[in-house]
C-alpha cells in the first residue's frame, strides 16, 4: 500500500510538471514524459512507450489522453486517474482564471511577443518527440518504410492519417511487421 | 435566415458539443473545435475564436483542453467549463482505460506484437510530418533568432536529452526577448 502511494505521489508530481511543458500541444511534453517514464523512472519500456503513443494517436480525442493510457500502464485506473488529473487540473484552473480576465489579455502587445517566442521552442519540442517515438519504434526495414510511407501520406496527400493506422495495423496482423 | 452569431450555449449543450468534438477528432481536435463551434453552433465569430485560441497557446497545458474550460467558463461559469472539460475528456477518457486494460491483458501476444509495431511506426510518421508541416512555415521566412531557437530545443531535448525544465528555463524567456526585439 505504501509503495502504491509512493507511486502515486511521484506520478501525479511528474505530471503535474509535464503539464507546464506542454507548451503548444500536450506532445510537446513526450520528451520530458519519456525521459522520466523510461529512462530516469524505468516504468515502462522504450517500445512500450512508442506503442501506448500509437494507441493514443490513433483514437480520437485529444493527444492529451496519452497520459492517461501511460498513467494506466504504470499504475493501473488510479494511474490513469492521477496522470489526467495531474495533466489538466492545473492549467485548466489557470485557463479558468484567465477567462475571466480574457478582455484584459486579449489585446496586450505582451501576449503576441511571448505567443510569438513560444512558437519555435514548440516546434523544437515536437521535433524532439518525433525523433524519440522513430527511434524506439523504426527498428528494421518494414517499420521504416511504414514510418517512410506514413510520412509521405501525410505530408503530400489528404488522405487521412488513419488509413496509414489501418494498413500499418493489417501489415503486422499479416505477420509482416 | 440565420443569424450570424446565436445565444450562448448552455452547460448540457457545452458538454454535447465537446463530446462531440473529442470523438470526432482523430488526430487533430482542433480543426473539429472550430468546426463545431464557429461554423456549426456559430457560438464564436471566427475572429473571436482564434482570438481565444492564442491565448490558450499562450498558457501552459494541452492548448484544446485550455479551450475547453476558456470557452464553457466565458460562456456559462463554472458549470460550463466543467460541462466542457468533462465532455471534451471524458469520453477519450473512458476509451484509453478501456485501451489500457486490453493492452495490459493482451499487448505481449505474439499476434499483436506486429500490429503495435507497426502502428508504432506509422504514428512515428504522422508525428513526423506534423512536425516538418510546423517548422516549414518558420523556415522559409529569412533567417531569424528564432530558427536557432528551435534547433536549440531540438538538440537539448531529443539528442542529449536534457531535463526539459532547465532547457525551457534557458531558452524560453530567450526565445521571448528575441520575439519582443523582433516585434513590428
Amino acid at each position: 500500500m505504501n509503495e502504491d502511494s509512493d507511486l502515486y505521489i511521484a506520478l501525479l508530481l511528474n505530471f503535474a510538471l509535464f503539464s507546464l511543458m506542454a507548451v503548444g500541444g500536450a506532445n510537446s511534453a513526450v520528451p520530458e514524459m519519456h525521459r522520466q517514464a523510461v529512462e530516469v523512472h524505468h516504468w515502462i519500456s522504450d517500445r512500450k512507450f512508442s506503442e501506448l503513443f500509437a494507441i493514443a494517436q490513433a483514437a480520437p480525442g485529444p493527444n492529451v489522453v496519452f497520459v492517461t493510457l501511460l498513467g494506466h500502464y504504470i499504475a493501473g485506473i488510479p494511474g490513469a486517474l492521477i496522470t489526467t488529473i495531474a495533466m489538466c487540473g492545473p492549467t485548466c484552473a489557470i485557463a479558468y482564471f484567465v477567462a475571466r480576465v480574457f478582455d484584459r489579455f486579449k489585446s496586450a502587445p505582451w501576449r503576441v511577443v511571448v505567443q510569438a517566442g513560444l512558437v519555435p521552442v514548440t516546434i523544437g519540442l515536437i521535433a524532439a518527440s518525433a525523433l524519440i517515438v522513430a527511434r524506439a519504434a523504426d527498428r528494421d526495414a518494414v517499420t521504416f518504410l511504414i514510418t517512410a510511407a506514413t510520412f509521405s501520406l501525410t505530408y503530400w496527400t489528404k488522405v487521412s492519417p488513419l488509413v496509414a493506422f489501418g494498413v500499418a495495423a493489417a501489415l503486422g496482423l499479416a505477420g509482416l511487421v | 435566415m440565420t443569424p450570424s452569431l446565436v445565444s450562448s450555449p448552455t452547460v448540457p449543450q457545452l458538454f454535447r458539443a465537446f463530446t462531440k468534438i473529442a470523438l470526432c477528432g482523430f488526430g487533430g481536435v482542433l480543426a473539429w473545435s472550430r468546426r463545431v463551434i464557429v461554423d456549426e453552433k456559430r457560438w464564436l465569430a471566427p475572429d473571436v475564436f482564434n482570438e481565444l485560441l492564442a491565448l490558450c497557446q499562450v498558457l501552459p497545458g494541452p492548448n484544446i483542453v485550455n479551450f475547453s474550460v476558456m470557452f464553457g467558463s466565458r460562456s456559462a461559469g463554472l458549470l460550463g467549463a466543467l460541462a466542457a472539460l468533462f465532455g471534451l475528456i471524458g469520453p477519450p477518457v473512458i476509451l484509453m482505460i478501456a485501451a489500457g486494460i486490453l493492452y495490459r491483458r493482451y499487448g505481449d501476444l505474439p499476434e499483436l506484437k506486429g500490429v503495435l509495431a507497426g502502428l508504432a511506426a506509422a504514428a512515428a510518421g504522422l508525428i513526423i510530418a506534423t512536425s516538418i508541416q510546423m517548422a516549414q512555415a518558420m523556415v522559409r521566412a529569412r533567417l531569424r533568432p528564432g530558427h536557432l531557437v528551435a534547433v536549440a530545443t531540438f538538440v537539448a531535448a531529443g539528442i542529449f536529452r536534457l531535463p526539459l525544465l532547465w532547457v525551457m528555463a534557458v531558452l524560453v524567456p530567450i526565445s521571448i526577448a528575441f520575439a519582443w526585439w523582433e516585434r513590428p
